[in-house]
């Protein structure tokens, strides 16, 4: 066997770290090692929904320009991906990998009785369920209860962030928040937690207790995990500067690692634009934009991004009609952006929404997002997806 | 091996209140808990007072809103709606914090308990705070009397009512919402009902609303007069008389008396007992107190397999720790800060369900943030954590996290200088009355006796670790240090 001195280091480490941990936790030793095309999922939330119309812009509808006499793009002003459709002034990263075939846009996505209160419509989109049901695991979270029914790897499925969203909650596993690798649970108690651990011997009951002391042996073993991994080989492309660009980087070096990780999730906002929606969305996506460029970049050139799928939603899309303050009020459906260098589907995926044809002034919806969550389950990751979503969904093209 | 009466009565403050209070601690091995749980009730007799921190301003408006509306709805500016939001926003976050204040101070802690169990079983977000205000009073008037009265008044409460739209529920235009939620999460349970039972059920509420003010408001030509079929009868019911045939359902006790049996006894429901118990609720009317007396004064309540058990909620764990160290927040947002990254925001809930609770508490982020919220407030740690925006509560804004870190801010590089900034908590601890009551312990069983009043789980840290963690010069300090590390461990997490 070959190993890279590097490797071999860290692997080393490992196995002395293991002698510290509970036996549950063991199981990650033989289970390092991530073949190159491992693929990955990241997604990217916008949260507080982002106005749909004014991404992905209809430059040739006059619906459109009635309906935002001051908020309208106009067509000279946008990006033109085709006659008919252009893009946001601030995402010129997204207008090259359009022109490269690596952008796949799905317009009109959304779900049955669509709700626009922010927390509920992030609910139903967290955790996949009806409008009508309140689950309280997320998408994700159930991936990884079938995906690893038996074995305790919160590491694959990684959040950059302080707090664990929904999406992320399995019954049984449950994915793990990393801001910064780099400090994970960085407290001047961390002594004291790690001897704590130490000294305890393994239950498996069922007693609360021994779900909380799993789970705290989990959370220390994963930080030490993640950390070891993020230091492998760390990207030394450039990244934007923002909250964005650090977590894409800390995204990107973890891929180049040999980490187990195969969903990661970062969120971006808010687009909650009722206010000089401008302004605010253009800041947002020039965040957005040099983030994901530098991120698609670096793993092109590394070779990773046929094995890299990104996608990005939104709880909701805004209304039609700008408001008195220049800015939009909540909506309905909305359109995805689906980044990789392995798509089938390219370009349009599916026809811009009709304004013509509206749901009391909001978009219908014409895409499921389930759908889309089965494909990418299905065709990416080789799961379960109806188990995963408990109904089968139609499975779509761009994979 | 028997329990004392100490750990019984500590068992019973955990569940029935919000844990023991440091002025309490002498009673604990004093009474028996039948004489504890008497007081308990004793002392939650009284009618709560009305929370009110709607300003002057909001007020002043709040009054105005009948007179405007009469004289044809007197139209808002842009800025006077924005200020209006603002102010409903300020207002909440004002009825949380001395909400919770309440449930740190108040001796009704019974009542409070069970407003707390209420107000996630009747989970609502709603933005204006005067009907916020109103629907916790419901709730707390009603916290131990009967639930008949608590479901009307909860389902004619302006709150409630607009939060699941039934102001759209129409004549011919149905919204169901509304009546299925009353269905499936506040009475019988899922499975107990049909989709024809909630139709037939959502017509009888039509027309019910509320007026601007938040006043019931029934309106009789939206109403749907014509005879419907609910759980197999037939009449020409109106909302009154739907709740009345959800109520005359054993399931709806059935479905009551379990949840609460989670939330007071065990997540792991005794069968046996949660039907006997939803037996006597359903005999007696549906009468609350009762109810409660059955379990708080039955001899498995006190069984060792019930105690420690559960894992505290963050409202729970947050008012726990401050009735046990008496100490001022020098920034009350902190309490907002923490009660959101744990989970837990007081009318917030993640949805109409209400916070699903147990094992969902914990994952990595909030466990490992818990353990540390008492270095926290011991200022050994710093909160660098930064929660999640709630897009509802923002409305757009930057939160005060965004804005501290934002350096063209200059609030915020005033706070900078200051040294503040990332020290949203800062508390000062009044430890007097917490050292006090182990005056009269000797040094060896210090920390067994710390342990005991802390921990309601069998504590699995060995105590040498305890000790070599703790500062060693001098009595107080080794007290004030042991607990703060003791409240650091997974056992605290439980009550």
């Amino acid at each position: 066997m070959y190993f890279k001195r590097k490797e071999f280091i860290q692997i080393g480490s490992l196995a002395t770290a293991s002698l510290l941990l509970p036996k549950f936790l063991k199981a990650f030793e033989g289970q390092t090692m991530v073949p190159m095309g491992n693929k990955v999922v990241v997604i990217l939330q916008l949260s507080g929904g982002n106005d749909g119309l004014n991404t992905v812009i209809p430059v040739r509808n006059d619906l459109y320009y009635k309906a935002r006499p001051r908020l309208g793009i106009s067509k000279d002003k946008s990006l033109l991906l085709t006659d008919e459709v252009g893009l946001n002034p601030s995402l010129t990263g997204f207008k090259e990998l359009f022109d490269d075939g690596s952008l796949g846009i799905i317009n009109s996505v959304g779900y049955p009785n669509p709700d626009r209160s922010h927390f509920r419509s992030m609910d139903i989109w967290h955790t996949a369920s009806q409008s009508t049901a309140y689950l309280t695991n997320g998408w994700v979270g159930r991936y990884l209860d079938a995906q690893c029914n038996g074995c305790d790897k919160p590491t694959q499925a990684i959040e950059i962030d302080d707090i664990l969203s929904l999406a992320m909650k399995g019954d049984h596993i449950k994915g793990i928040a990393v801001k910064d690798p780099q400090r994970l649970y960085g407290t001047a108690n961390e002594k004291f937690f790690k001897e704590v651990m130490k000294n305890h011997t393994d239950q498996k009951g069922e007693h609360p207790a021994d779900y909380l002391y799993k789970t705290m042996a989990e959370t220390l073993s994963s930080a030490d995990y993640i950390f070891r991994q993020s230091k492998m080989h760390p990207t030394k492309a450039a990244y934007p500067k923002t909250d964005l660009g650090n977590s894409m980087k800390t995204i990107a070096s973890l891929i180049f690692s040999e980490i187990n990780t195969k969903v990661y999730y970062v969120s971006l906002g808010s687009f909650d634009t009722h206010i000089n929606q401008e302004a605010q969305q253009q800041r947002l996506f020039t965040e957005m934009n040099d983030a994901v460029k530098a991120f698609v970049k670096d793993l092109k050139e590394n070779n990773r991004f046929e094995d890299v799928l990104l996608f990005t939603f939104s709880e909701f899309g805004r209304r039609v009609q700008q408001n008195a303050s220049n800015g939009t009020d909540h909506g309905t459906a909305n359109n995805m952006f689906l980044i990789s260098g392995g798509l089938k589907q390219k370009g349009m995926i599916n026809a811009l929404p009709d304004l013509g044809d509206l749901d009391e002034g909001d978009l219908k919806y014409k895409v499921d997002f389930k759908n889309v969550y089965a494909t990418v389950l299905n065709k990416w990751l080789k799961a379960n997806d109806k188990e995963i979503l408990s109904k089968q969904y139609e499975y779509m093209n761009f994979i | 091996m028997s329990l004392t009466n100490q750990t019984k009565n500590q068992h019973l403050m955990w569940r029935a209140g919000f844990g023991p209070a440091v002025e309490q601690l002498a009673d604990l091995s004093t009474y028996s808990p039948k004489q504890f749980y008497k007081a308990l009730v004793k002392s939650s007799d009284k009618k709560p007072e009305y929370l009110n921190v709607a300003d002057d301003y909001l007020q002043g408006l709040y009054m105005g809103i009948e007179e405007a509306g009469r004289q044809e709805k007197k139209e808002l500016t842009v800025d006077e709606k924005k200020m209006v939001q603002q102010k409903n926003r300020e207002g909440v976050r004002n009825l949380n914090i001395f909400w919770l204040q309440v449930m740190v101070n108040s001796s009704a802690q019974l009542r409070e308990k069970m407003a707390f169990f209420w107000h996630g079983h009747f989970a609502c977000r709603n933005l204006n705070v005067f009907f916020q205000q109103s629907l916790l009073d419901v709730i707390r008037r009603n916290a131990l009397g009967n639930f008949r009265t608590l479901l009307k008044e909860v389902s004619t409460n302006a709150a409630m009512l607009n939060f699941l739209n039934n102001q759209q529920n129409r004549k011919d235009h149905p919204n169901e919402n509304f009546a299925r939620e009353v269905m499936e999460l506040f009475t019988l349970g899922r499975g107990n009902y049909s989709e024809n039972d909630v139709k037939e059920a959502a017509r009888a509420f039509t027309g019910w609303g509320s007026t601007l003010k938040g006043d019931f408001q029934f309106r009789r030509f939206q109403h749907d007069d014509g005879s419907k079929t609910v759980l197999g009868k037939t009449g020409n019911f109106d909302g009154d008389e739907v709740l009345d045939i959800l109520l005359q359902k054993k399931e709806t006790a059935q479905f009551i008396t379990k949840k609460l049996y989670k939330f007071l006894v065990n997540e792991q429901v005794d069968d046996a007992k949660a039907e006997w118990l939803a037996e006597r609720f359903y005999k007696n009317e549906y009468d609350i107190a009762k109810l409660l007396e059955d379990i708080f004064t039955s001899e498995w309540f006190y069984a060792e397999k019930n105690i420690g058990a559960k894992i505290k909620s963050p409202v729970e764990l947050l008012a726990g720790i401050q009735r046990m160290l008496p100490m001022k927040f020098e920034k009350e947002e902190a309490l907002l800060l923490l009660q959101r990254s744990l989970g837990q925001l007081l009318f917030y809930p993640p949805n109409v369900a209400g916070w699903p609770g147990g094992k969902n508490w914990i994952d990595s982020s909030t466990l490992m943030l818990r353990m540390r919220i008492p270095q926290m407030l011991g200022e050994k740690d710093e909160f660098n954590i930064k929660p999640k925006d709630d897009d509802d509560q923002m409305m757009g804004r930057p939160s005060t996290v965004q804005r501290m870190n934002n350096n063209d801010d200059p609030k915020a590089t005033a706070m900078k200088a200051l040294g503040r900034l990332n020290k949203p908590i800062q508390v000062n601890i009044d430890w007097s009355l917490y050292t006090k009551n182990y005056e009269a312990i000797e040094r060896e069983s210090l920390l067994g006796n710390i342990t005991g009043l802390l921990l309601q789980a069998k504590s699995q840290v060995n105590p040498d670790l305890i000790k070599q963690f703790s500062d060693q010069t001098g009595r107080d300090n080794f007290i004030k240090t042991a607990t703060l590390q003791i409240m650091s461990t997974p056992e605290y997490q439980l009550c």
